[in-house]
C-alpha cells in the first residue's frame, strides 16, 4: 500500500497513456510529464509570496498581509489580478523585440531546470545522462535574460541594475558549479536520478546523505550561498536593491511582465533549492529508514519547503552587501573553499574509512575557511595620494 | 569567522518568530479599526458646546459673550448673538447664540478658546473620524452638530468634567446662599418695619 500511494503519480500516467493511440503516444507521455510541473512549481510559487510576506512579518514585529482570504493566504490571487489588469507601458525608445523577449526567455529557462530534477522515485521528467551539466547550461540562460531587461529598457538605471546582476551571478556561478563537483567525484555520475539513488540507502536507520560528511557539509552550505546570489536574493539583491535603485534591471517594467520577472526569480530559487536537495540532501529519500513509510515527494516537498523558510529566513536577518563586499566575497572566499572542498573530498575518497579521514578533512575545510576570512578581514592599507600631473 | 555572528542573528530573528505568537511585546500591531489604542485623557481635537440636562437648547452653557471668537487665532469661529434670553442652567436670564459655527478645516486645536471662556461652555472633544464627502460645508459644524451634553463631556474627560462639575456645583450654591441671606434680610428688614407700623398703630 506504500508503495501504491508512492507511485500513484506514475500508476496515473501509465493508465491514462492506455487510452492513447500508439502514433500519439510519445507526444502524450511528454505532455503528461510537463503538466505537472507547470502546475505545481507555479502554485508553490503562490504560497511562497503570502509565506514570505508573512513570515517577514512576523519577524518584523508585525502580521504580514492578513485581509484576503483566511489569515492572507488568497493574496496572491490578488496580486495577480492586480498585475493582469495594470497597463503595459513600454519606453518611448526601448528596444520593442528585446524588451519583450527578456521575462519571456527567464521564464522559459526557469521552467527548462526541472526537468532534470528527481521529484519522487521514478518521477523525472528527462532523465538525462548529463542531468546536472543540462541544469547549470539552462541556468545560465537567465543571466542572459536579466541582461536584455537591463540594457532594452534604455534607462541608466536598469542598465546600471543589470550590469551588476550579472557580474553577481557569473562571479558566483563558479562556486555554484565547483561545489556539485564534489558531489559529482562521490556519485561518479552526472545524472541526477543516479546521484540520488546512491544516498537512498541506509546504514542501521541513518542515510547515506552527502550533506552528513565534511566536503558534503561544505559543499551544501557553498552551494546554497551560491544560490542565494543567484536568485539575487538578500543578502545578495543588490541588483533588485528594493530601497535604493528600487528594481534595478526590471524597473520599466510594469504589470504582467512584472510578475513574470519575479514568478521567474523564484521559480529560479525553487530550481537551485531543488537541486541542492537532489545533489546533497538525498532527494526524495527519507531522513531515517523508519519513515519510508512516507511517499517520497511528500519527503523532497518537505525538504523544499525547509530550504524555502530558512531562505526566508535568511532574507529577515541579514543587511544587503555592498557590491564590492559582494565580489570579495566570491571571488576571495567562496572560489578557494570550493577549490579546497574538491580535494577534501578526494583526500576523504582515498582514505580508508574511519575516524582519521573525518579528522584530517574537517580539519583542512576549518582551517582554510579560517585562513581565508581573516585574510578577507584585512584592512586596506591607503597610501598617500601622488597626482602625476598636478604637482 | 566560522559564520557566529550570523548563526546568532538568525537565532534572534527565529526568537522573533515565535515570540510573536505568545507574546504581545512581539507583536505590536493594533488593528485599526478593529482595535484601537486607548487614548490619553488630554487628548484634544476639534471644540463642542456643553449642555446641561437633556434639552440641548435650553441647557446650553454658552451666552454668546464672543470672547473665543475674538480670542481665536485662526478666526474659526462665528458666533450671532440671539435678540432675546433666556434662562440658563441656574436661572438667571442671559443671551444665547442664535448661530455658532466653527470650521474644523481651521481650526488648529490650539484650545485657547476653551481656556478663555469664562462660562465652561466650549470644550475640547477627542473624535478624530471625521472625515465627509460634502466637500464645501462637510466640514463646517452649526450649533445643533456642536453640542453635545454634559454626560458624554464626564465620558471624554473624567477629572476635567468632575472638576468643572464641582467649581459649578459651588457657585450655584453660593449664588444661591447670596440669595437666601438677601431673603431673611429683606424679610429682616421688612418685618421691625411691620412692627413698628404695628407697634405705632396700636
Amino acid at each position: 500500500m506504500p508503495e501504491t500511494i508512492d507511485q500513484i503519480f506514475v500508476l496515473l500516467k501509465h493508465w491514462l497513456m492506455l487510452h492513447v493511440p500508439v502514433a500519439l503516444q510519445p507526444l502524450c507521455s511528454a505532455i503528461l510529464s510537463v503538466i505537472p510541473v507547470l502546475l505545481v512549481f507555479p502554485l508553490l510559487f503562490a504560497i511562497t509570496t503570502v509565506l514570505e510576506r508573512k513570515g517577514l512579518g512576523r519577524i518584523q514585529n508585525r502580521y504580514g498581509p492578513n485581509r484576503v482570504g483566511p489569515f492572507g493566504f488568497l493574496q496572491p490571487m490578488a496580486d495577480g489580478i492586480k498585475s493582469l489588469t495594470k497597463e503595459d507601458i513600454i519606453p518611448r525608445s526601448a528596444d520593442h523585440f528585446v524588451h519583450f523577449l527578456a521575462p519571456v526567455l527567464l521564464v522559459i529557462a526557469s521552467f527548462l531546470v526541472y526537468a532534470v530534477l528527481p521529484i519522487g522515485r521514478n518521477m523525472v521528467v528527462a532523465n538525462l545522462n548529463a542531468g546536472v551539466l543540462f541544469f547549470f547550461a539552462v541556468g545560465s540562460m537567465v543571466e542572459l535574460s536579466v541582461f536584455m531587461a537591463g540594457w532594452s529598457s534604455r534607462s541608466k538605471y536598469s542598465l546600471l541594475g543589470a550590469m551588476r546582476a550579472i557580474a553577481q551571478m557569473i562571479s558566483y556561478e563558479m562556486p555554484l558549479v565547483l561545489s556539485s563537483v564534489v558531489v559529482i567525484m562521490a556519485a561518479g555520475t552526472l545524472s541526477t536520478v543516479e546521484i540520488v539513488n546512491m544516498q537512498a540507502t541506509y546504514t542501521g536507520i541513518f542515510p547515506h546523505w552527502y550533506v552528513f560528511t565534511p566536503w558534503g557539509f561544505t559543499g551544501f552550505i557553498l552551494f546554497m550561498i551560491a544560490a542565494t546570489a543567484e536568485s539575487n536574493r538578500c543578502p545578495f539583491d543588490m541588483p533588485e536593491g528594493e530601497s535604493e535603485i528600487i528594481a534595478g534591471y526590471y524597473i520599466e517594467y510594469s504589470g504582467f511582465k512584472f510578475a513574470l520577472f519575479f514568478l521567474g526569480e523564484y521559480l529560479g530559487m525553487f530550481a537551485t533549492s531543488a537541486m541542492a536537495i537532489t545533489l546533497f540532501l538525498g532527494g526524495w529519500a527519507a531522513p531515517l529508514s523508519v519513515l519510508t513509510w512516507v511517499p517520497s515527494y511528500v519527503w523532497f516537498f518537505a525538504k523544499l519547503l525547509a530550504l524555502i523558510f530558512v531562505f526566508i529566513w535568511i532574507r529577515g536577518t541579514l543587511p544587503r552587501l555592498r557590491m564590492d563586499q559582494l565580489m570579495n566575497f566570491a571571488w576571495k572566499f567562496m572560489l578557494p573553499m570550493s577549490l579546497i572542498n574538491i580535494v577534501g573530498a578526494g583526500i576523504w575518497h582515498f582514505m580508508p574509512a574511519g575516524f582519521a579521514r573525518w579528522l584530517i578533512v574537517s580539519l583542512i575545510i576549518v582551517l582554510s575557511c579560517v585562513l581565508l576570512s581573516r585574510s578577507l578581514r584585512r584592512s586596506k592599507l591607503f597610501h598617500a595620494r601622488v597626482y602625476r600631473f598636478a604637482s | 569567522m566560522l559564520g557566529e555572528g550570523i548563526l546568532k542573528g538568525m537565532a534572534e530573528t527565529a526568537r522573533n518568530f515565535f515570540g510573536s505568537y505568545v507574546d504581545k511585546d512581539r507583536l505590536t500591531t493594533v488593528q485599526y479599526p478593529e482595535e484601537r489604542l486607548p487614548q490619553i485623557e488630554a487628548t484634544r481635537d476639534f471644540p463642542f458646546l456643553v449642555y446641561d440636562g437633556t434639552d440641548w437648547e435650553q441647557g446650553m452653557r454658552c451666552v454668546s459673550c464672543q470672547i473665543c471668537e475674538k480670542e481665536c487665532p485662526p478666526k474659526c469661529i462665528y458666533i450671532a448673538k440671539s435678540a432675546d434670553k433666556k434662562p440658563d442652567a441656574t436661572g438667571k436670564p442671559q443671551f444665547y447664540p442664535a448661530r455658532f459655527d466653527i470650521d474644523i478645516s481651521v481650526c488648529m486645536s490650539c484650545q485657547i478658546c476653551v481656556e478663555v471662556c469664562p462660562f465652561d461652555a466650549i470644550k475640547m472633544d477627542v473624535d478624530f473620524e471625521l472625515s465627509t464627502d460634502n466637500r464645501f460645508g462637510g466640514l463646517l459644524l452649526d450649533k445643533k452638530q456642536l453640542s453635545k451634553s454634559n454626560e458624554y463631556y464626564n465620558k471624554i474627560h473624567p477629572t476635567e468634567a468632575a472638576a468643572v462639575d464641582a467649581a459649578l456645583a459651588d457657585e450655584r450654591a453660593k449664588a444661591e446662599a447670596k440669595a437666601r441671606q438677601a431673603a431673611e434680610a429683606k424679610a429682616a428688614a421688612a418685618a421691625p418695619v411691620a412692627a413698628s407700623v404695628a407697634g405705632e398703630t396700636k
